[in-house]
């Protein structure tokens, strides 16, 4: 017993915590990578996310099978990514750090506006697949098996994402352009393209993140709203350009709410703003801030 | 002569508009307020002209950090919603009486600056916006929460001034001219005082700072101590546009705290031309009459607001009025 409550539900709570913060590490680490290559932040993340939501209730009644829309909606949201970042976003580098923050706001206002007009205003079922239907037992007590999934999918993703960046070449383009984005074209390598991929993969990342977590958190137009506000948290607490701060900050940020919200009901959405000035007041560049890109 | 005057008479005519347009600027304060004077004539309605005046001093605010001092603030709701809730409370919960319940929600509105402004001053650069966004959300997640006073999700209702009982004089807010120019009152001196702070010192300080930090730090300028304090004075004035709004629409919306509200500011600042003094009131203007009339034909306004928003950065970050002054001084 822990503050009266067991310590079974402790356990649960934290875990249920964990599956929260996933979602926040994906969408943590989609915004650090377009700020760490492009100094771009994109506001317009949350609209992806909820894009990758939508892409999921089309592709799922399109395809009929859960797996295949998990691999299709990143790359359906990537392209949108893609077509952003060459033809809005490009015209604005050199421009000042504040004009794609801008554009990207002005942006999200769009693409809700567009899901509104093609989906409704109203909110989508969206269900999890028979088979991670159910409970399973984790040893303290049962925890539903989607949630389990989304914590195994994001630590899968996060460790394929740091193979990518870490151990292959492109991945090497990617950090160095990061460093210093003169030298890398120097070199005779296309900056340009290279920032359009990253541009792509982490708008990407956002929208597998909207899926995932469509069958946990329902699907409308404004989801991505709050999930914006989110992610920026999580990357205030974990520190900008940095993969070990998205995913520590984000699994700290989820399980603080979802310890909070069992303690404290009425205080749980305000949680993760104190931890997010604490962090301010003792370590205002994050947890992890100032390493190289990803590092 | 006659076959050169075509070309000549346009550049006599650009040259008399550059003179009207040096006039209005030397001459800044009574332009804003002598335009505003006649302008609910101009209007189908009078809601409209005041929706525009309260908005344009929001955006006015928000431009002493965003267009003169050259940081972008994505959390000014927090201070126009501040303003807004504090106003209300006093006059709903506690029955004082209007003027200084607008007090009330000024200071509310700069302490939250004071609060939210201290906090993000630590972090730099491209941080304080998100910062900015979280912490004023942070506001918005706290003034939902306490039913009791603010009426969370429903808004606060029921601010009803209507009778100003000011001695002498018999005005009710119910007449919409006369609310127009109650709340024209209240503008101008908030448009003068703001006129005065960008020529003192001070406003030259915050000039330098969007120039050039490193040499305003160089030249013994206080930088946080300066930033800091010109956050808190924008917020001052959002907090002023909060209050009216309050009394304007004898409702607040909760939606006044939320960080669309904070975009609004940005937009309209930009549309209108950041950094410069009509600016703020140019894009109000343009933004609210274009949400008027779209939402005449289709719900979906917010389709062509964003997107004329996204073809303005991309071909004119200038803005309107900051394009017409680009255009004149070639």
């Amino acid at each position: 017993m822990i503050g009266g409550y067991p310590i079974e539900l402790l356990a649960l709570q934290l875990f249920t915590g964990l599956a929260l913060g996933s979602v926040f590490v994906l969408l943590a680490v989609g915004l650090s990578l377009i700020f760490g290559l492009l100094t771009v932040v994109n506001f317009a993340h949350g609209a992806f996310y909820m894009l990758g939501a939508y892409a999921g209730v089309f592709f799922i009644g399109y395809l009929g099978n859960f797996w295949l829309t998990l691999a299709v909606v990143p790359l359906a949201v990537g392209a949108v990514g893609l077509v952003v970042e060459r033809w809005l976003v490009r015209p604005l580098y050199g421009r000042g750090i504040d004009y794609p923050l801008m554009l990207t706001f002005g942006l999200a206002y769009v693409l809700v506006e567009v899901v509104r007009i093609l989906f409704g205003a109203e909110g989508m079922p969206f269900d999890a697949p028979d088979s991670l239907m159910g409970a399973v037992d984790i040893g303290v007590g049962y925890f539903p098996a989607y949630r389990l999934f989304v914590i195994a999918a994001t630590a899968v993703l996060v460790l394929a994402l740091w193979l990518f960046l870490e151990k292959t070449s492109y991945g090497l383009v990617i950090r160095a352009g990061a460093r210093d984005g003169e030298i890398v074209r120097v070199l005779g390598i296309d900056i340009s393209r290279v920032w359009l991929v990253v541009f792509a993969l982490g708008t990407g990342v956002a929208g597998l993140a909207g899926v995932l977590s469509a069958p946990m958190r329902s699907v409308f137009p404004d989801m991505g709203t709050t999930v914006l506000v989110e992610a920026f948290v999580v990357t205030v607490v974990g520190g900008m350009g940095s993969l070990a701060g998205a995913v520590v900050a984000g699994l700290l940020v989820g399980v603080v709410v979802s310890m909070t919200s069992l303690f404290a009901p009425a205080m749980a959405e305000v949680s993760m703003f104190a931890l997010m000035a604490l962090v301010l007041l003792v370590r205002p560049q994050g947890l992890f801030g100032k390493k190289g890109l990803m590092g | 002569m006659s076959l050169a005057n075509p070309q000549e008479r346009l550049t006599v005519s650009g040259r008399r508009l550059a003179g009207l347009v040096s006039l209005m600027a030397r001459h800044r304060v009574a332009a804003v307020l002598g335009f505003l004077l006649i302008f609910p004539f101009l209007l189908p309605y009078e809601a409209l002209a005041v929706n525009i005046l309260i908005y344009g001093l929001y955006a006015l605010g928000f431009n002493m950090v965003f267009g003169y001092m050259g940081v972008l603030s994505f959390g000014h709701a927090a201070f126009f919603g501040l303003g807004s809730y504090a106003t209300g409370i006093a006059i709903v919960h506690y029955g004082v009486p209007w003027l200084p319940a607008i007090g009330i929600g000024i200071v509310a509105a700069g302490l939250g600056a004071a609060v939210i402004g201290g906090l993000a001053i630590r972090t730099r650069g491209i941080y304080f916006a998100m910062v900015t966004l979280a912490l004023s959300q942070c506001v918005y997640y706290l003034v939902y929460q306490m039913e009791d006073l603010s009426g969370g999700e429903n808004g606060l209702r029921g601010v009803d001034v209507y009778d100003l009982n000011i001695p002498g004089l018999e005005l009710t807010l119910i007449d919409p001219l006369t609310k127009y120019y109650f709340v024209f009152a209240f503008v101008a001196l908030a448009v003068w005082l703001f006129s005065r702070l960008l020529a003192s010192p001070f406003g030259a300080v915050l000039e330098a700072l969007r120039e050039n930090e490193s040499r305003a730090r160089a030249c013994g300028t206080d930088v946080a101590m300066s930033k800091w304090l010109a956050f808190v004075i924008s917020g001052l004035f959002c907090g002023l546009a909060g209050a009216l709004n309050a009394i304007h629409l004898t409702i607040v919306p909760i939606e006044s705290l939320h960080y669309h509200t904070s975009g609004l500011a940005v937009m309209m600042a930009l549309l209108g031309g950041m950094g410069t003094f009509f600016g703020p009131f140019v894009g109000a203007l343009t933004f609210l009459m274009l949400e008027d009339v779209i939402t005449l034909v289709t719900v979906h306004w917010q389709l062509f607001v964003g997107a004329l928003f996204v073809f303005f950065i991309l071909f004119f970050p200038r803005g309107i009025w900051g394009t017409l002054l680009h255009w004149l001084s070639r």
